[in-house]
């Protein structure tokens, strides 16, 4: 009896080990701690006094160090002061608001990283998110500038011009992948590039641009009445906008793990053939994926669109389509993951002014993002250097199947 | 080469899948390492060729110990391995595939092809297989393939030939052909561990008999034991290889098909003008060897093939031409021939796997999403009518044997309320114990006054289950006869001997 207690000891040590391996939250972690590292070995050496002392390093090497160290903690100090709480502000109102702007970026990426989410778990790869975005941000613009409506009323048409112009953008997609069987990656990427040239085309006519302003791509400015309010006064620039993009969130949630649209649409990703011979519309499914997944990029779409006050170009969507597939990488598809990813990027994101004024090139964060997402995507690299195990397999493949367990030992 | 296996144990997490193990295979000899889904015979193997390591244990080959780091290494000490599902490149040719991994090449890194071909046509020619090296390897029937896989281990010099479940994916008569070139390897001085559990086929082939249960080795038998004897060791209870089945009480002819001609790619006549009919409280099997067109009539009566022509009606109702969802929500259980790619999906729970079929409405998807506890209830209860092994209802279904797989098609079937059942293969790759309990299981389905057809390719479950059987011969039925038709009248069926 001893033996077999010590014994399962051992055993449940090693399962913490699979878990590891095969994925979840301590990977991540890992893979974030990884590439930290290297990312103050870039603060480190891209910075001009560690340079310099660098030059008499054998003579006086306590100099490298004291000078490696203030760059890390100034870049330490600049993001947090940039992106969470600002220790110089005079007043507190002041200090928490780069906590408010981390809210403000993150907003779009958590929205955008749930459209991608989406798509993965239902087996497909949505990358027009730029289009998807950049319609919704130009339906959105005609309808907050060309239609003049009292306010409530205003914002929600302007909201619904907005995802009908992301659905129908990801409708097509999913409906040429659906019918002609082209792939929904090569599919989504023209379609960023024709929404760019429309939306473009569109900001040169009066439809979206006023055509005394001369002849760069402009939209209208948006009435008051259409443009998401603030929600923490006129101190701090987060909007509404931000509340509908937690609660999608929760909607993430609830679709994939509760309804039954999200079980097929996980279903028709892990196994189509079986999914098929149980009666499902695999082809249907798929547009649905593309509709849904287009309709969050809608969200982040209108969050770059008229959570503002003034008019936009045709970069409204600040690449933040693709931010969108990193944020879903790191957050591993998981509507709480994808969050926290969001949040993650969101918060670099405010502290880049503050990083750059801290003599860090704003690139260096750029650098960590991608870093991170590099050691998420390849978990073999991470458990190399990290000596982890190899995960246990799932899935029973022929011959590697795995033994069967009695039921009494089970317990 | 002598094989010889001491003590292997091999634990993977809690569970411990081979415990101790000892095998000895003497030079030349068929030794079959018999066992239930999940005993512990494919663990053994792949810790045999390299792919696991032990956690205890040591391997010798002709007295001296060897560790092998991977399959590389054991394939150069001469042990070769056909897996249970084939290791090719289907767009490749025979010879192509032979030389994967250790091409033959010319100066300056040229592929060699015709040194493979001559390679090919030589182990063909000793062993009396007939194969042509430039044949694409999709193009071939499974048998054929299996073929290419022995020939490529022997190109390797393989003195040691592993052949883990050969007979699951083949015909009678492709059993039959490969048995002989088995007695003809042994002949030859290769060994032979044959990893199957049919009993029929270990009597038959097998010098030496190793039965395995839960990781252990339970007992070694010469092949003149009885199938009753090896049977019990394998389960550790007796099994009964016959169904119980009172004489059927036939209702009216609800399911019947009439004319049924489907068309593949280039005018091949898939489906040639069947037409039958199944009353309720009846089991028709279709027989026939695999390949004949049994595949097609499935999927065409459950709607994944629409552009057939005839008629499918299930108590007056047209089945052609709808949606797969439609034909299931008219009340048709479909049990897939192949539970892993087209019935389960692996890597969701047991519970979601039971609702598969039935996310559109009630009782399991409502306005607010899924009612978890109503699908629990069915799932726990499934577990516990068809004593299925798992490690709970939340557990991944790819972690169950194939057995136990199974079940889990076949209880979410039965537990909708059906108007027809149709099983393909009900029990492909199932083990003894299993076999026999999904067999009690469709009977009673039968004795409910459901209209059963059963799909098969192996004899004894037609021949166990059936109240008629219909054999089908390219494409046709070329006959339906009494259930008691001996088995040379129905082999000389599947030939297309008529007379």
């Amino acid at each position: 009896m001893v033996d077999l207690e010590d014994e399962r000891r051992r055993v449940d040590w090693r399962e913490v080990m699979h878990r590891i391996a095969a994925g979840g939250p301590l990977r991540t972690i890992l893979a974030m701690a990884l590439a930290l590292v290297i990312g103050i070995l870039f603060i480190v050496f891209a910075n001009a006094d560690v340079q310099r002392t660098l030059g008499y390093f054998f003579a006086q090497p306590g100099d490298f160090f004291a000078a490696a160290g203030k760059a890390i903690a100034d870049a330490g100090t600049a993001l947090f002061n940039g992106s969470i709480y600002n220790t110089k502000a005079k007043d507190p109102v002041a200090g928490f608001r780069p906590l408010t702007e981390t809210l403000r970026f993150s907003g779009p990426l958590i929205a955008a990283g749930l459209g991608v989410a989406l798509t993965f778990r239902a087996g497909l790869f949505n990358i027009g998110g730029q289009g998807q975005m950049l319609m919704a941000a130009a339906w959105s613009s005609f309808a907050a500038s060309q239609i003049h409506l009292p306010y409530g009323i205003h914002l929600i048409v302007a909201m619904l011009f907005g995802f009908a112009g992301a659905a129908l953008w990801g409708w097509i997609a999913g409906f040429l992948k659906a019918k002609t069987g082209a792939h929904e990656v090569i599919v989504t990427i023209m379609l960023n590039y024709i929404a760019l040239s429309i939306v473009t085309y569109l900001m040169r006519t009066p439809i979206l641009h006023d055509m005394s302003k001369g002849n760069n791509p402009q939209t209208l400015p948006p009435d008051a009445t259409a443009v998401f309010p603030k929600i923490l006064g006129d101190d701090y620039q987060l909007r509404l906008s931000f509340i509908l993009c937690i609660l999608a969130v929760v909607v993430y949630w609830w679709l994939m793990r509760r309804s039954a649209l999200g079980f097929r649409l996980r279903m028709v990703g892990l196994n189509p053939d079986a999914a098929r011979a149980a009666g499902i519309n695999v082809e249907r499914t798929w547009i649905i994926a593309m509709v849904v997944s287009a309709l969050f990029l809608g969200l982040a779409g209108l969050n770059q669109a008229i959570a503002r006050d003034g008019n936009f170009n045709q970069h409204v969507d600040e690449g933040i389509g693709f931010d969108g597939i990193t944020v879903a990488l790191l957050g591993n598809s998981s509507p709480i993951g994808v969050m926290f990813a969001g949040m993650l990027f969101g918060a670099f994101k405010a502290a880049s002014p503050a990083m750059q004024s801290a003599d860090v090139s704003p690139d260096i964060l750029g650098i960590l993002q991608a870093l991170i997402v590099l050691f998420i995507a390849t978990p073999p690299l991470i458990r190399a250097i990290f000596r982890l195990p190899e995960p246990r397999e799932i899935t029973d493949v022929g011959t590697r199947r795995k033994p069967q367990l009695e039921q009494g030992s089970a317990s | 080469m002598k094989l010889e296996l001491r003590g292997i144990t091999k634990r993977f997490g809690s569970l411990v899948a081979n415990d101790g193990i000892d095998l000895v295979v003497e030079s030349g000899q068929i030794h079959a390492l018999l066992g239930e889904n999940g005993a512990g015979k494919s663990t053994l193997m792949n810790v045999l060729f390299g792919l696991y390591q032990p956690d205890e244990g040591e391997i010798l080959l002709d007295d001296v110990p060897r560790r092998f780091r991977g399959p590389g290494e054991a394939m150069a000490a001469g042990i070769g391995m056909v897996h249970q599902h084939f290791m090719l490149i289907p767009v490749f040719t025979v010879a192509e595939n032979v030389m994967l991994g250790h091409e033959p090449t010319r100066a300056g890194g040229v592929l060699d092809l015709p040194a493979a071909r001559r390679l090919v046509r030589e182990i063909s020619e000793r062993f009396g297989f007939d194969l042509d090296p430039d044949a694409r390897v999709e193009d071939l029937p499974v048998g054929v393939q299996q073929r290419v896989e022995i020939v490529k281990a022997l190109s390797r010099d393989a003195r040691v030939l592993v052949l883990d479940e050969p007979t699951a994916v083949l015909t009678p008569q492709e059993t039959d052909e490969l048995m002989e070139t088995m007695r003809r390897l042994a002949g030859s001085g290769t060994s032979i561990v044959f990893i199957t559990h049919k009993l029929r086929e270990v009597k038959a082939v097998a010098d030496t008999i190793t039965v395995i249960r839960l990781g252990r080795v339970v007992g070694e038998a010469p092949p003149t034991a009885s199938t009753a004897e090896l049977a019990t060791m394998m389960v550790g209870r007796d099994v009964e290889l016959t169904v119980h089945k009172d004489p059927p009480r036939l209702g009216a002819e609800a399911f019947v098909v009439d004319g049924l001609t489907l068309f593949g790619a280039g005018g091949v006549r898939l489906l040639d003008d069947l037409s039958f009919s199944v009353r309720g409280g009846e089991v028709l099997a279709v027989a026939g060897v695999q390949g004949n067109g049994q595949t097609e009539l499935a999927e065409v009566i459950v709607g994944l093939r629409s552009k057939a022509s005839g008629s499918i009606r299930l108590d007056g109702e047209e089945l052609l031409g709808r949606s797969v969802r439609h034909v299931l929500a008219a009340g048709v259980g479909f049990v897939p021939e192949d539970r892993k790619a087209d019935g389960l999906v692996a890597e969701f729970s047991l519970a979601e796997n039971i609702m598969l079929d039935r996310s559109y409405g009630p009782p399991f998807a409502h306005w607010y999403g899924i009612d978890f506890r109503a699908r629990d209830a069915v799932a726990e209860r499934a577990v516990e009518d068809f004593d299925i092994r798992t490690q709970g209802i939340g557990a991944p279904v790819g972690r169950l044997s194939g057995g136990n797989q199974q079940k889990v098609v076949i209880a979410r079937e039965l537990e909708r309320d059906l108007k027809l059942l149709l099983a393909s293969q009900p029990t492909r790759g199932v083990d003894v114990g299993s076999i026999e309990f999904i067999h009690e299981r469709i009977v009673e389905v039968r004795d409910s006054g459901v209209p059963v057809l059963i799909i098969s390719t192996e004899l004894d479950e037609v021949m166990a289950l059936a109240d008629r059987i219909a054999v089908m011969y390219r494409g046709a039925i070329i006959d339906i006869v009494p259930a008691d038709t001996p088995r040379e009248r129905l082999g000389q069926l599947m030939a297309g001997v008529v007379a």
